[in-house]
């Protein structure tokens, strides 16, 4: 069974989605079959990891005798569809289970007054799908359709409160930059199978040559999914999307951006390394468009009123710190010895970065959603002094303030401060821009606490209580986790994220689909 | 002459690509910008299957096939990957429209300039 | 706004265009065509239907069309196929090829004309896709119709 997994953790959610319909008007029902297939999922996703850590990279090919029969015999070529696990897929699959998870225990009560839940909740689980379809897939046009299905479903539920205007305004925004950059992977995608005749990444990858059809599909890919994961200057449907969307929806979301930035890693590390090594600009060009995501993001979060809004351009800001990370260690790739010194390190500082941001803004993105919930608005003008009623939304945003600002002894310290050392190796300057950046943070946090939390309590907010206790359950899993993460990052480290920078770093051993071929 | 009749098909691509990306950065209307999408995808489809085109070569279909094709028939990755891509587009395309349905409905226009409660 | 000929028409036409839909599906593994094409064509026959007729009638012919559990069902037969391979192979494993199962008939090599009893699972994930296809685009049709015709009679 153990082999299996890859395709039991696509089909186990996908189950979830298709059956959630037919719990039609049985909102309480609805709600705990997603809890139920999300935890399955979790689950799943942890035993999978296991099993790749141990093994190596899983190979699991659709519709074959055997799932590892990458090449059947007279074959020279992959003919058949095919999901391939490493160590990266995995670690991106575990922030994507965990993530709905919380995602959908948070949903249970702060949706429940809603009407259509057996939609939301199918397309959140389908959401989960896309994600880890594109996490785990090892096929260029597999990666394109679950691209799209991420990106419906993500939008569908941004526009799930279609009572209100600004909910499809943001729906169809992030639908078309959605569907205008899976069109142009889809057109890059053709080009490679133009070329090479096949369309499995590992396969595309070993024989790639230096030309300029392969430069434009390089071109196109980047850019693409730079798009979709909220990179400047492409970043202005972040916050309406991150704003509208039930902050249940929130967590999900945030991965599908990422699993977004997990494929321009992926296109950039293993599928085109012989391009990337040859010019080292591509790894600049990274790096860059990093640091400017990062000010870009943090000068604009500081003028919002709009508390959702706000947390919504730090998450900008904060994909600027993975791109720096993992971008300076696409500089060195070709330099072995310098990538042994600092490379290695900052791939994973930005991944360590990722799963951080992943929880930490997810939290954040809740308690923001907890203050909608009792408030009513998201106006940070008109709230005040919440603090005492909600004690443990406020100790939940506290630490997650705490931890996006970079505050030992946080998660974001951890990440962020490996990020700041490996930096400086490769030029001083990114790092006064990444750590200014972390101060313009901490000083919009404090604004947030000071105008949501402190101060006089206001008369129309007496009679606020706490919020419901999912949404508490789910809160205090984040918050656990960014004290744990910040506390003990090394086992982290060691456990997950060294193993995914590994990944990245020996492009050789996925593109033999781990020794198979 | 002859390359650019056998390039014409590539052509259109291009042309229709210009064409849908204009559409969709130069129009105010919702439903145009809609139409520039389809536009787009329409162009990448198109170039699919004009790559996939083998001179000579038979679709792959066993039934009542003429006699000779079976030593030329094609690969149908190509019209495999539009078709999928076409199914994904109408789902596309049918999201789009609801929500432009739902934006006349709570704006009462459909010009893009001035549906802009989102912004800052 | 629909005229007598377009009823009349839509009588006459709508079971043919059913009947083609369903031979699309039912010959995907035979013909050009399968699940998708010949769900699309199926829901088109059924658009006509919607267009043709005033909202009342629309409403009470699909009042009682459950649709959603429709798209469910085609959805989980399809998954469930798949599934099945898992058993002894891999995921959408096609394990009822050459097996003597309905749709099992061992395929003929090289030009034949047609026999339909093959395919294996392909039939059976054709027809779910197709009942998957037409029940979600019908649904879209309907649902758009609905909401623009109501804006139409207030």
């Amino acid at each position: 069974m153990m082999e299996h997994l890859p395709a039991l953790i696509i089909a186990i959610p996908l189950l979830g989605a298709f059956a959630a319909p037919l719990f039609k008007r049985h909102h309480k029902a609805v709600s705990i079959w997603a809890i139920l297939i999300t935890g399955i999922t979790l689950i799943v996703s942890l035993l999978l990891t296991r099993e790749v850590l141990v093994k190596g990279i899983l190979v699991y090919v659709f519709g074959a005798k055997s799932p590892t029969l990458v090449l059947p015999s007279g074959y020279k070529v992959p003919i058949r569809i095919m999901f391939e696990v490493d160590a990266l897929g995995a670690f991106m699959a575990i922030s994507a289970t965990l993530m709905s998870f919380v995602g959908a225990l948070y949903s249970y009560s702060h949706v429940a007054h809603e009407s259509g839940l057996e939609k939301y909740y199918s397309l959140l689980l389908l959401l989960e799908v896309g994600i880890l379809g594109m996490v785990l897939t090892g096929d260029l046009f597999n990666l394109f359709v679950f691209m799209e299905i991420a990106g419906i479903s993500g939008a569908a539920l941004v526009g799930f409160r279609s009572y209100r205007g600004e909910a499809s305004e943001a729906g169809i925004k992030y639908l078309i930059i959605s569907a205008v950059a899976s069109l142009m992977v889809l057109f890059s995608v053709a080009l490679l199978y133009g070329e090479y005749g096949n369309l499995n990444l590992a396969y595309i990858a070993k024989n790639i040559k230096f030309g300029v059809v392969d430069l434009i599909a390089f071109g196109l890919l980047f850019t693409s999914f730079a798009m979709k994961c909220g990179a400047v200057p492409m970043h202005y449907w972040v916050p309406d999307a991150y704003t509208e969307i039930p902050a249940g929806g929130n967590p999900p979301l945030l991965v599908a951006t990422y699993a977004n930035l997990y494929a321009l890693f992926r296109v950039s590390f293993t599928l085109f390394t012989n391009i990337v090594i040859n010019i080292s600009r591509a790894g600049w060009i990274m790096v860059i468009l990093g640091v400017l995501t990062m000010f870009i993001g943090v000068t604009m979060a500081l003028v919002q009123k709009d508390v959702k809004r706000l947390m919504s351009y730090h998450a900008i800001s904060q994909t600027g710190y993975m791109l720096l990370g993992v971008g300076v260690g696409l500089t060195v790739l070709h330099d072995p010895s310098k990538l042994m010194e600092f490379g290695r390190d900052a791939i994973a500082g930005g991944l360590f970065h990722v799963i951080n941001h992943i929880i930490y803004k997810s939290l954040l993105l809740m308690t923001a959603g907890a203050l909608f919930y009792v408030t009513g608005t998201r106006n940070l003008d008109n709230m005040g002094g919440l603090a005492r009623k909600m004690p443990i939304t406020t100790i939940s945003f506290m630490i997650g303030a705490a931890a996006i600002s970079g505050l030992p002894p946080f998660n974001g310290f951890a990440s962020k401060l490996i990020i700041y050392e490996t930096s400086y190796m490769l030029n001083p300057i990114l790092t006064v821009f990444a750590m200014v950046t972390s101060i313009l943070t901490l000083a919009s946090f404090v604004k947030v606490f000071a105008s949501a939390f402190l101060g006089p309590p206001l008369k129309k907010y007496e009679n606020v209580k706490e919020v419901p206790k999912p949404m508490l359950i789910a809160m205090i899993i984040l918050a656990a986790l960014c004290v744990i993460f910040g506390l003990f990052p090394k086992i982290i480290l060691d456990k997950l994220i060294y193993p995914a920078a590994d990944a990245l770093i020996n492009y050789l051993q996925y593109h033999s689909w781990g020794g198979l071929a | 002459m002859n390359s650019v009749l056998v390039n014409l098909p590539f052509i259109v691509v291009a042309i229709l690509l210009a064409i849908g990306f204009y559409t969709i950065g130069f129009k105010r209307n919702l439903i145009k910008i809609i139409i520039g999408v389809e536009i787009l995808e329409g162009a990448v489809n198109m170039f699919i299957v004009a790559l996939g085109y083998v001179k000579g070569g038979y679709a792959p279909i066993y039934t009542q096939a003429p006699s000779g094709a079976i030593e030329n028939m094609v690969l149908p990755t190509p019209q495999a990957l539009t078709l999928t891509s076409i199914v994904i587009g109408v789902a596309v395309t049918a999201l789009m429209l609801a929500f432009a349905v739902n934006i006349y409905k709570t704006y009462g226009t459909l010009d893009v300039s001035k549906v802009r409660r989102l912004r800052g | 706004m629909t005229t007598v000929i377009i009823r009349t028409m839509t009588r006459i036409l709508t079971p043919a265009i059913l009947v083609f839909g369903s031979y699309i599906i039912l010959h995907g593994h035979l013909t050009p065509g399968g699940g998708f094409q010949g769900g699309a064509v199926f829901a088109s026959g059924l658009a006509l239907l919607i267009i043709a007729f005033s909202r009342k009638r629309v409403k009470e012919m699909f009042e009682k069309v459950p649709l959603s559990v429709f798209e469910s069902i085609g959805a989980l037969g399809f998954l469930g196929i798949g599934l099945m391979g898992i058993v002894m192979y891999t995921f959408l494993r096609n394990f009822i090829a050459n097996s003597g199962a309905p749709f099992g008939m061992p395929t003929p090599e090289g030009i034949n004309p047609g026999f339909l009893n093959t395919g294996g699972t392909l039939p059976y994930l054709n027809i779910f896709v197709g009942l998957k296809v037409l029940a979600g685009l019908t649904s879209i049709v309907l649902i758009l119709f609905l909401i623009l015709r109501r804006e139409e009679n207030e």
